[in-house]
């Protein structure tokens, strides 16, 4: 009894993973006997796990030290503890804006909150991981997840091949993962994190490269980068817009633990091997995500396209493979996932029964219909484009210093370049809504409290643009 | 040092009213407006006491503000002005009045939304002429493109979606290597600030790099051929507002990036690369002046003369280094720099009135080719008293504005080379063709066609607007020293920072 006690007392740093675990169980159940008889109570219920999830991890699970749990298989500090309260926030906001959209396309099942919250569960998994075991199981169990969730509109074609084409390569990518842990592990004998940094610090060789290879593979395709892309316009236009949201934040949120816990902890060893993988994936992926994205007329593929460049812009951080970089990373990531959040919130709000409104010919004149709406929207795109006084602004430019501050002039250069091609098509966005007349559709719902969250979202992007210092000083805490 | 921010009142209550403008939305258009009457005449007034407060004869900034902004990438909210600097706000928030006043009755799609897009612009535009931050002084540089993108998109002309694009793509393109170039100037420096980036030692390829960084986003920005293009363009098919605002303000941020980055940042580059300024400022002069001599619309007309007189600018500041060597007199160099910013501030005024001008016939006439009208005068005298007037204005007619600048400049090149300042001096001889031509084609002759014959003449509300414009540019032109003493002590020590090479013992 007491050593059941000591083992609950020193798991209290898991506190987030064990509650949402403990929730999902318990939604899953409230749902089969209440969710039919009282519409809204498992998405209530949902949020409310959310927001005590937010408490606890803020109450008890604040932790600053790092302390290492489960023989070393699990990792709490202060990085971990932030990522899983903007985790906590993110798909709060994220349920917040989806609950209308699901409702009338009759989504609004338990299920779909139980896969949410399993999705979640995964993220913080790889967020705590301090071992390639831990890392499998978070990856999977993310996955998993989210592979149900684009199928989830079960009577959509174009969703079930995203769905098919998303598990496939996933389950590839997954095998490359194994594959290079496997090499890694046979090279070092150990799956532990801190022991891995620790022996490839001796010195590379050729097995060792190969798995970082896969390794590093597995990554791009977690992150949508460019060659291991394939998935991402897929799965972002066919799935339903609350899903794609969730992919593009809460799971960014997920590949970013990966990369920092994988090779900026655990091959930390080695940087100019990685590094230089990393570098490669990054270029790629900003020419081909800006470049195509001009292409796209439906803004969920666009927005596709936009990921893979943003992911360009993450991984380009992590090409210093210095803690500056890192710091820009992070710094850049909680940006891209707030901007992006809003912006298929707009989707999401703008959306009817059977009306997506997710092609950008849809936002044709929304200034004149809905002046508040467009002039939110016009933040969010001139925020992604990277134009101050916004947040994206800031994200853009600490990865430059960064890139410069690493001697890697060219690849600043060659950023900030890219960038302004980039620029077009969210200036795109902007034109239709702005510059050309509306077109005739029948008004939107008017949904205030959605409306409410979205205008809280979109300042918070404006108002961390006119003062950046409070993010920027906490990214550089959590990378010392 | 000064108890009240003034500075930050003159940035930020534009940017408010601006705001409020907004809120008060379409549906309540006349509140709109007399909101951004008053932000905009309040914003004037906030301007008296920097005017009067302002100690000429030191070229210490002034009305100095500085707290930690962004202690994480130790950058600050530092502001203050100096003689370069302050005449360019005066301008910025004399010229946003005018704009205010004229769109009154004219502006009908969304009027909340175009005063409060000009009132915001006029915020970050004084933003960039007071920041001394340079992270500051991009984040307004950058910001300002957004109001702009808007104005120029929803109440341009015809092509105004492919102008308003290819106006923000391509000077977010000339910014973005600046914005790389500071980086990389902070990290040696360890500061955002100028004035540690104007003190910081430089190898000479460093420096050339960092000038042909900064140079792209200034020459376009100016414009300098051969980055031009784009300002036909917007000018043409932005409106009124739009082209008064380009010309007289926006165009002198590039100015003001030369002499406040370019040169004291990298002297010895500059000195260096003179040649390749000189040659396309000269080269601005004298074959822009030619092309807006066979223009067919009005305010491209006007635009061309815009380039061709801005390239005054540039190389009265870039005579510098030729004149020192030549004659070693470094009253001769200040010369330059003096006349360059004359030009710009005269320029403004003298731009921004003659864009009003067209506005005035473009709102009646809704035509600004030149073959559409002629005769003018016969229906509209006052008007055309004052069109004539800014037109010679624009030539350098003495007693003008127009004048002080460009012989100040001219004289300038006479020392420095008598071949510069044959070439430059074409422009008093283009100019005057361009402009006179001009004004024969559209306001002498007989009247032209009915639609002439059916024009009214000025308000009272244009009367105003283009009367003030006109005393403004008559008495600079009379009587320039309160202006020339202002900046006197600043382009003195502009020239100082310019003669002491940065090149560390050992880098070269």
């Amino acid at each position: 009894m007491t050593n059941l006690f000591g083992v609950a007392v020193n798991a209290w740093p898991a506190i987030p993973e064990i509650w949402l675990a403990a929730c999902a169980c318990l939604i899953l159940m409230l749902d089969v006997y209440g969710g039919s008889k009282h519409r809204g109570l498992t998405a209530t219920a949902t949020m409310f796990a959310l927001l005590i999830g937010v408490l606890l991890t803020a109450g008890f699970g604040m932790i600053v030290q790092r302390t290492l749990l489960f023989h070393g298989l699990y990792v709490a500090d202060g990085l971990g503890t932030f990522l899983k309260l903007a985790g906590f926030v993110t798909m709060a906001t994220a349920i917040f804006y989806s609950q209308d959209y699901l409702e009338q396309r009759a989504m609004g099942g338990g299920e779909y909150y139980v896969l949410c919250l399993t999705a979640l569960l995964g993220v913080f998994v790889l967020i705590s991981a301090n071992s390639l075991l831990t890392v499998y199981l978070g990856i999977e169990l993310l996955s998993l997840a989210l592979y149900a969730l684009v199928a989830f509109d079960r009577d959509s074609g174009i969703a079930a091949e995203a769905a098919i084409k998303y598990f496939v390569l996933g389950a590839i990518a997954s095998g490359a993962l194994l594959y290079g842990m496997s090499m890694l592990y046979g090279m070092t004998g150990t799956l532990d994190l801190d022991t891995l940094s620790a022996i490839v610090r001796r010195g590379p060789d050729g097995g060792l490269i190969i798995g970082i290879a896969f390794v590093v593979a597995a990554i791009a395709f977690k992150f949508g980068a460019a060659p291991f892309h394939m998935w991402v316009p897929d799965v972002y236009e066919g799935a339903p817009t609350s899903v794609t949201m969730f992919i593009a934040t809460v799971s960014t949120l997920g590949s970013f633990a990966l990369i920092a816990r994988l090779l900026s902890h655990g091959l930390a060893g080695l940087p100019g091997y990685w590094t230089q993988m990393v570098a490669a994936v990054a270029v790629l992926s900003l020419l081909l995500g800006n470049v195509v994205a001009i292409a796209q007329s439906n803004l969920k593929r666009m927005l596709a396209y936009s990921a893979i460049a943003n992911a360009g812009f993450v991984l380009l951080g992590f090409a210093t493979g210095r803690n500056i970089g890192y710091q820009a990373a992070l710094n850049f990531t909680i940006a891209y996932v707030l901007t992006t959040l809003a912006a298929f919130g707009m989707i999401l709000v703008l959306s009817r029964s059977g009306f997506e409104h997710d092609e950008i010919a849809d936002f044709k004149g929304l200034s004149s219909r809905d002046p508040l709406l467009a002039g939110l929207m016009l933040v969010l795109m001139f925020s992604t484009a990277g134009v101050p006084p916004f947040i994206g602004f800031w994200a853009k430019l600490w990865i430059i210093q960064a890139l410069l501050a690493s001697g890697l002039t060219w690849l600043g250069i060659f950023a900030v370049l890219i960038s302004v091609v980039g620029a077009f098509y969210y200036l795109r966005v902007v034109w239709y809504m702005y510059f050309e007349a509306a077109v005739d559709q029948p008004a939107a719902s008017r949904r205030p409290r959605m409306r409410l969250i979205l205008l809280i979202n979109t300042l918070a992007v404006a108002l961390l643009g006119l003062l950046p210092n409070a993010l920027l000083d906490i990214c550089q805490r959590l990378f010392p | 040092m000064h108890p009240f921010s003034w500075l930050s009142v003159v940035i930020w209550l534009p940017v408010l009213g601006g705001i409020v403008t907004l809120a008060l939305g379409d549906s309540r258009a006349q509140a709109a407006r007399w909101a951004a009457l008053v932000s905009s005449l309040l914003t004037l007034a906030a301007c008296v006491p920097l005017y009067l407060g302002f100690t000429n004869g030191t070229a210490d900034f002034q009305f100095i503000e500085r707290v930690p902004w962004i202690p994480a990438l130790h950058a600050q909210y530092y502001l203050g002005v100096d003689g370069i600097s302050l005449p360019l706000i005066l301008l910025t928030a004399l010229m946003t009045v005018p704009v205010i006043i004229a769109g009154w009755s004219v502006v009908e799609k969304r009027p909340a939304q175009y005063y409060a897009a000009f009132l915001i612009m006029e915020g970050l535009m004084i933003g960039v002429f007071a920041a001394l931050d340079s992270l500051l002084f991009y984040f307004f540089w950058e910001a300002m493109l957004i109001p702009m993108f808007i104005i120029i998109g929803i109440w341009g002309g015809k092509r105004r979606v492919y102008a308003t694009l290819k106006f923000f793509l391509y000077t977010f393109l000339g910014s973005v290597l600046m914005l790389v170039a500071l980086i990389y100037l902070y990290l040696k420096s360890g500061s955002y600030s100028i004035a540690s980036m104007q003190q910081l030692p430089l190898s000479l390829n460093e420096q050339r790099w960092v000038f042909l960084a900064f140079l792209l986003a200034f020459a376009v920005k100016i414009p300098m051929w051969p980055v031009h293009t784009w300002l036909p363009d917007a000018h043409v098919e932005a409106p009124t507002g739009g082209s008064v605002i380009l010309a007289a303000i926006m165009l002198k941020m590039g100015g003001y990036g030369l002499l406040r980055f370019s040169l004291p940042i990298t002297p010895d580059a500059s000195h260096e690369l003179d040649w390749l300024m000189i040659a396309l400022s000269l080269i601005a002069i004298v074959y822009i002046a030619f092309v807006a001599l066979v223009q067919q619309d009005m305010k491209k007309l006007v635009a061309y003369s815009s380039i061709a007189h801005m390239g005054f600018v540039t190389i009265g500041a870039f005579l510098v280094f030729y004149i020192l060597s030549a004659t070693g007199s470094t009253r001769g160099a200040v010369m330059g720099l003096d006349g360059a910013m004359v030009q710009m501030i005269s320029h403004g005024l003298i731009s921004g009135a003659l864009f009003l001008c067209i506005g005035v016939l473009y709102d009646r006439m809704h035509t600004r080719e030149i073959s559409a009208y002629g005769g003018v005068v016969n229906v509209m005298p006052k008007f055309a008293a004052l069109a004539v007037l800014f037109a010679l204005a624009n030539s350098g007619l003495p007693g003008t504005s127009g004048f002080i600048g460009e012989f100040l400049v001219i004289l300038a090149s006479f020392k420095a080379s008598f071949w510069f300042a044959l070439l430059a001096a074409t422009i008093l001889v283009l100019g005057a063709a361009f402009n006179l031509w001009l004004i024969k084609r559209v306001i002498f002759g007989p009247v032209a066609n009915d639609h002439v014959a059916a024009l009214q003449d000025l308000n009272g509300r244009e009367f105003l607007v283009l009367g003030v414009l006109a005393l403004t540019v008559l008495l600079l032109g009379i009587w320039p020293a309160p202006l020339l003493n202002m900046m006197e002590a600043s382009t003195q020590h502009l020239l100082q920072q310019l003669v002491t090479s940065k090149i560390a013992v050992g880098l070269r």
